[in-house]
């Protein structure tokens, strides 16, 4: 592209990738409690499921899991997950002996960790309630005492098992099966830490309940398990942010996400994904919505070197609803591989997905969409708007949607652009007196302004500021 | 001494094809010079070699009180106190305007922002009350920058940005055209007051004289083929009209 005349930037030898993403610092593992060692065998998950304490239906479960991980091929399509080494990973670290209820019990290195990430200070400002995982284990919890009183329940989903496993029994794998695809079935095999959020009827959890994912240690593999319970009439928010350490090697998260909307409840799960650049990020996340329920993603990607997420919602009573909010950037050496799933099953259903996505500096996002619309799903609606903004020529930007429609009397739309930014609207907005730099930050920020002012203010404002973070140095 | 616009001996190409063949004009603040011509005669890359656009490859000098503005990017040579009103603005999609618009005014004048209008309310009662008088509506503001506007609504944000920045010189790109007649009187009006209150130079660029009737400018130079071929007071405007560009080319 033509230059406009040349100028120093507010960093000069910046790259077009910066090295100084803000959370790449890490502590030893030494002290942890304990250690699987590198690679994933039977003997592990009993030794794992012996230490949790699980009931015997669990370790079943996740041995029946481990065959399905075995047995499945990496998946075909997507990004490209050939050089994850699963016989160099570990797949349980577990950092500490139990979780505590104050900042002052958790030992130092991890309690800096969380510090400088924000934690604490987030919980006292606006959160209603806390997990802290640090790589394998939840080391922190809290929920505030007005929501205990209503009885909502928010604790690890080891603690969950141990103390309500019949409810656990019920729903873990309802949504997503074992067999759901690989590296769910890894995660049904390995999980440790996650959450367990259970609302009953008619409660409204005002203040979002936040969980943050820390991976900490090298060559290792998360695979927190949440599942999320809104029984009738109640609604909750719940968010989750994920940073890691800066490392050469590959590390993997596998998380499996299940929710489950009951009549009349509203679910909304955040998503705030920053991962460094050295992890594969493979996740299941999918909701089963009841009659009127509602179920709302906000699903942001910035991190990671692949991500495959397509957060999903079987609509399956009359009149529910889902949408998501998808916004995925993909700087050099990155994929994101993200959308979302619709399943209309009951009548006068309705879905909207809009998937936004940025490309730079030789990135590539792609949106991946599968809507699909039952016999039983008559007078149902669907709206699909995928965009995708591409910053410079090297970067890439694909739409694969498959739309599956077997009701005639049904309402689908789908819309899909793909802009660059032009010389003609950086020269504008420096006529203006914006800076080159200034410029592509607003533009951007234009961009997803939509899908940004769906998320509390707190992390509206963390969100531009994680953009602008990117965006600085990429002047191409 | 007023501050000048010094343009000397301008030539702008892009690719292969010279555009601009050496254009001489000066400008003092608070005057109002003209600039008519046919189609293609370069008027429009008049404007955009003035502000910097990195299509052009230009030679010669342009001088804003003393300082070359050639080789500045578009951004310097806005704080300079250069403004272009686009014959075609562009849509910044979900960048609403009143932030925009507070970010530029920050920017560029700081000290006022101090004085005048500390918080981003201030400065919205204020811009309100600007807006109002060129026609736009409030809602307008809470808008993307020219998202979806109509043409005429385009032109006149404009003329509000011109009123944000403060300009010492200013450049209208074919503001009249797309404008109807009431709404040209407007602008027209909008333009005079900035310049009393700012005191700025204006250099009008326009395929009519329609606009002109609402101004007080002081020259008119005929561009054609990428030259000043003709200048002289208002009454050349009327010899246009009535004889065409056609005529005083030849």
């Amino acid at each position: 592209m033509a230059r406009f005349a040349a100028k120093k930037t507010s960093k000069p030898g910046d790259s077009l990738i910066r090295d100084d993403y803000e959370h790449g610092y890490s502590f030893d593992t030494d002290s942890y409690e304990f250690k699987s060692g590198k690679g994933l065998t039977e003997k592990i998950i009993h030794q794992l499921s012996r230490m949790k304490n699980e009931p015997k239906w669990m370790l079943e479960t996740r041995l029946r899991a481990f065959g399905e991980f075995q047995a499945r091929p990496n998946p075909m399509w997507g990004g490209d997950l050939s050089p994850i080494k699963f016989d160099d990973i570990s797949y349980y670290l577990k950092p500490t002996e139990k979780v505590v209820k104050s900042w002052a019990d958790v030992p130092k290195d991890v309690k800096e960790t969380f510090d400088r990430i924000g934690v604490p200070k987030a919980e006292r400002k606006f959160l209603a309630g806390v997990k802290a995982q640090y790589d394998s284990e939840v080391v922190y919890g809290s929920l505030k005492s007005t929501w205990v009183k209503d009885g909502v329940i928010f604790l690890s989903m080891d603690e969950g098992l141990a103390k309500y496993p019949d409810l656990v029994k019920e729903y873990f794998g309802s949504v997503i099966p074992l067999n759901d695809n690989k590296y769910a079935a890894l995660n049904t095999a390995v999980w440790s830490g996650g959450s367990f959020v259970y609302v009953p009827k008619n409660v409204h959890v005002k203040m979002p309940l936040q969980t943050y994912f820390r991976i900490n240690a090298e060559a290792f593999g998360q695979f927190e398990r949440t599942l999320i319970i809104v029984d009738e009439g109640a609604s909750v928010h719940y968010i989750e942010g994920c940073t890691a350490p800066q490392f050469n090697s590959t590390s993997l998260h596998s998380a499996v996400v299940e929710i489950i909307v009951k009549k009349g409840a509203r679910c909304q799960y955040t998503t705030v994904q920053n991962w460094y650049k050295n992890i594969y990020n493979l996740v299941t996340k999918r909701a089963h919505v009841s009659e009127e329920g509602q179920m709302v993603w906000t699903d942001f990607n910035m991190g990671s070197k692949v991500t495959m997420k397509y957060p999903s919602f079987i609509l399956a009573g009359k009149g529910a609803k889902g949408e998501t909010l998808s916004m995925a950037l993909a700087g050099e050496g990155q994929h994101q591989d993200t959308g979302s799933k619709a399943t209309h099953l009951a009548p006068y259903t309705s879905s909207t997905i809009i998937a936004k996505s940025i490309s730079k500096g030789g990135g590539r996002t792609s949106y991946r969409g599968k809507v699909f619309i039952s016999p039983n799903a008559h007078h149902s609606k669907n709206t699909v708007v995928c965009d995708a903004l591409l910053l410079d020529d090297k970067s890439r930007s694909d739409t694969y949607p498959v739309d599956q429609v077997y009701n005639n009397q049904v309402e689908i739309q789908h819309e899909a652009t793909v802009s660059k930014i032009g010389d003609d609207q950086l020269f504008y907005l420096m006529t203006r007196g914006m800076s080159e730099e200034n410029s592509r930050k607003m533009i951007v920020n234009g961009f997803i302004a939509d899908l940004v002012k769906k998320l509390p203010l707190e992390y509206a404002v963390e969100m531009n500021r994680l953009i602008d973070f990117e965006m600085e140095g990429s002047i191409g | 001494m007023k501050t000048s616009l010094k343009i000397a001996g301008l030539k702008a190409s892009v690719a292969d094809a010279t555009i601009l063949r050496g254009i001489d004009l000066e400008l003092k603040q608070g005057q109002m010079v003209v600039i008519m011509g046919p189609n293609g005669s370069g008027k429009s890359t008049l404007a955009k070699a003035l502000t910097g656009h990195p299509e052009y490859t230009v030679k010669g000098s342009v001088k804003l009180n003393g300082k070359e503005l050639l080789g500045l990017a578009p951004d310097e040579r806005a704080k300079a106190g250069l403004f272009l009103a686009f014959q075609y603005p562009v849509e910044i999609p979900g960048v609403k305007v009143l932030n925009f618009l507070w970010t530029v005014y920050t920017q560029q004048h700081p000290e006022r922002t101090r004085r005048i209008h500390p918080s981003i309310v201030d400065f919205r009662d204020w811009l309100v009350g600007k807006a109002n008088e060129l026609g736009i509506p409030d809602s307008l503001l809470m808008r993307g920058l020219n998202e979806g506007f109509s043409g005429g609504e385009k032109k006149r944000l404009e003329i509000l940005q011109m009123a944000v920045m403060q300009p010492k010189f200013a450049i209208l790109d074919e503001t009249d055209s797309g404008l109807d007649i009431d709404a040209i009187k407007t602008v027209a009006e909008g333009v005079n007051k900035i310049q009393r209150e700012t005191d700025m130079g204006v250099i009008v660029i326009t395929h009519y004289q329609r606009i002109l009737q609402y101004l007080k400018f002081d020259i008119v130079h005929v561009m054609v083929n990428g030259r000043i071929i003709k200048s002289g007071g208002p009454e050349l405007v009327e010899e246009l009209e009535q004889r065409g560009y056609g005529e005083i080319r030849g």
